[in-house]
């Protein structure tokens, strides 16, 4: 067996770069966003924002069928506003943002699955939850493109206060007034890279390249910026990984990516230094979460 | 009193003009053509509609009600309505049970690995005129006195269907016979491919219910390229962006929305049993072709 097995497919099918492509460059830009929300102990909050984007999208299908823009401005649009709801409920009651962030992403749920079901069939529905990342035409490509150089350069405006804030959060209180606004612009980014990923791996697993790279990371290294580098490596690694997993054993493209991540993941629990076993039989210093 | 002896036998016999013969049909295409033979002396009521699938039909309580109150029961037969045994038991129907299909020689298909009968014998416009000659006999059968208009009707029909099919082998005729290749996921045209020559294949890979891998568009994107086929028509359950990303690999079009076992709603382009067989026969041929 010679080595071009790892490219050949590839190298023949146009529709598999364009995979590639897709899935590296979502892996890139979503990964340094999940690190943050782990760091903000805010992981879950990634998959509640995947449900909120549902009714736009719905609204963007029902205007104008599977097209990319009016669903994913839609989905944008929706998302948004239910992390600025969330965030002004939590900041005007007593209540804490993960509950009313519940509240919110639950209603907006399942104002989608009505708006969805109003026109044609369910499959259409399985369309907008699952996406393809073997159909990425040129549109969702460059969607993709947008997505991920807008997030680099909103991460970097704000990452003095988003990783003050990380690190401690009363401290950055008390000399600065920028948290709330970085924190709403980082729910910004969240919103935006699960909108470009739900053209590919469709909004229930677009979460999956966002969370699971940089938690298994965690396992490996301790400091933010580690972890979003050696995340996004993640990210590409199960990207390539998953494709190929699809090509040569027939599974289907998008949850072979999100699987090779966990199994990334689970691979990380074992065996890295501050994993469940390592951390117990290496003199630790100490850990952190 | 001769003119008023002719005068009475005309009031007595007027009833059977007035009061049409109300008659069902299992599914869109049998309803028109029994619409086509029986003109305003037949009612005709259609339990599948327009672009619905009848394979797997649900019967709704006001299909019972329209079988129960009517005087002739038009089915496909050859396995097509499965349903439809248990559904005549149950609304209690007695009347005539007229199997459409009979006397057509049946083709066998292969459906999810099992060969069955292939219940599609519409798609061959000579098994059409099969289904016309058995609706004349069975309407002429229970009303006599209309057998005349019957017969017209159905003869008249008749010819336009034989016209039509000098018109599609015409149509095919204009493709080298190599290129008579479509690859599609409708599995009704057997009957079709065998009376005009015309190969249909299944596409490797992909499914109208699973979600695809990279290793079935793969196979459909070899298949495309090693049969040289530049028709591909797939039915509407499957991603339309992915269909796009193969077209866009392999250079071939993608032929609109075929009619098979139903008719379109009305004024689409389908909506009778000749104008599927011209709808379908417009789309397949340039496919072919690839223009």
């Amino acid at each position: 067996m010679s080595l071009d097995v790892l490219w050949a497919p590839f190298v023949e099918f146009a529709f598999l770069r364009r995979a590639l492509v897709g899935a590296v460059i979502l892996a890139l830009s979503a990964a340094p966003v999940g690190a943050f929300l782990m760091f903000r102990r805010m992981s879950l909050a990634g998959d509640a924002m995947s449900h909120a984007i549902l009714p736009g999208a719905a609204v963007g299908f029902l205007l104008s069928g599977l097209a990319i823009l009016p669903m994913t401005l839609g989905g944008f649009v929706a998302g948004l506003a239910v992390a600025l709801l969330a965030g002004a409920v939590s900041r005007l009651t007593a209540q804490r943002e993960d509950t009313s962030l519940a509240a919110f992403y639950l209603i907006s749920l399942a104002l989608g699955v009505l708006l969805v079901s109003l026109k044609g069939s369910n499959v259409d529905l399985m369309h907008v939850l699952f996406g393809t990342v073997l159909a990425l035409n040129d549109d969702a490509l460059i969607l993709i493109g947008l997505v991920a150089s807008i997030s680099f350069v909103g991460l970097a405006l704000i990452w003095r206060p988003l990783y003050a804030e990380c690190l401690d959060p009363i401290f950055l209180r008390s000399v600065s007034r920028s948290g709330p606004v970085a924190h709403f612009i980082f729910l910004g980014l969240v919103v935006l890279n699960l909108v470009g990923g739900f053209q590919a791996l469709g909004t229930l697993l677009a979460v999956g390249l966002m969370m699971l790279p940089a938690a298994a990371a965690r396992f490996w290294v301790r400091r933010l910026e580690a972890v979003i580098g050696l995340g996004m490596a993640f990210g590409v690694l199960s990207a390539y990984l998953g494709l190929m997993a699809s090509y040569y054993l027939g599974a289907a493209s998008g949850p072979a990516i999100i699987l090779v991540a966990g199994i990334i993941y689970v691979l990380s629990l074992i065996g890295a230094p501050r994993g469940a076993i390592l951390s117990r039989v290496l003199p630790a210093r100490h850990r952190v979460a | 009193m001769h003119w008023l002896a002719l005068l009475i036998s005309l009031l007595l016999s007027s009833p059977a003009i007035g009061a049409p013969i109300q008659a069902v049909a299992s599914f869109s295409i049998l309803g028109d053509m029994v619409k086509a033979i029986g003109g305003d002396r037949v009612e005709v009521t259609t339990i599948v509609g327009a672009n619905a699938d009848t394979h797997v039909y649900e019967p709704k309580p006001s299909d019972a009600a329209a079988v129960a109150r009517a005087q002739i029961f038009f089915v496909n037969g050859l396995g097509f309505e499965g349903w439809m045994d248990r559904f005549v038991q149950a609304t209690g129907y007695r009347g005539p049970l007229v199997i459409a299909s009979q006397g057509v020689t049946p083709r066998d298909f292969v459906d999810d690995g099992v060969t069955v009968t292939d219940p599609h014998a519409w798609q061959s416009l000579s098994n059409g005129l099969i289904y016309v000659r058995n609706i004349r006999t069975a309407l002429c059968r229970i009303a006599p006195s209309s057998c005349g208009a019957f017969t017209a009707s159905a003869q008249d029909y008749s010819e336009q269907i034989l016209a039509l099919d000098v018109e599609v082998r015409a149509a095919v005729a204009t493709v080298p016979p190599a290129e008579r290749k479509v690859i599609t996921t409708h599995d009704a045209f057997g009957y079709f491919g065998a009376a005009y020559g015309v190969s249909f294949l299944a596409p490797e890979g992909i499914s109208t219910d699973a979600e695809p891998s990279a290793a079935g568009v793969a196979r459909l994107i070899e298949q495309i390229r090693s049969t040289g086929v530049k028709a591909l028509f797939i039915e509407n359950m499957t991603d339309p962006r992915l269909i796009e990303q193969i077209a866009n690999e392999t250079g071939i079009t993608v032929g609109g929305e075929l009619y098979a076992d139903a008719l379109s709603f009305p004024g689409r382009g389908a909506g009778s049993y000749l104008e599927m067989f011209r709808h379908n026969i417009g789309l397949l041929v340039p496919a072919m072709k690839g223009d």
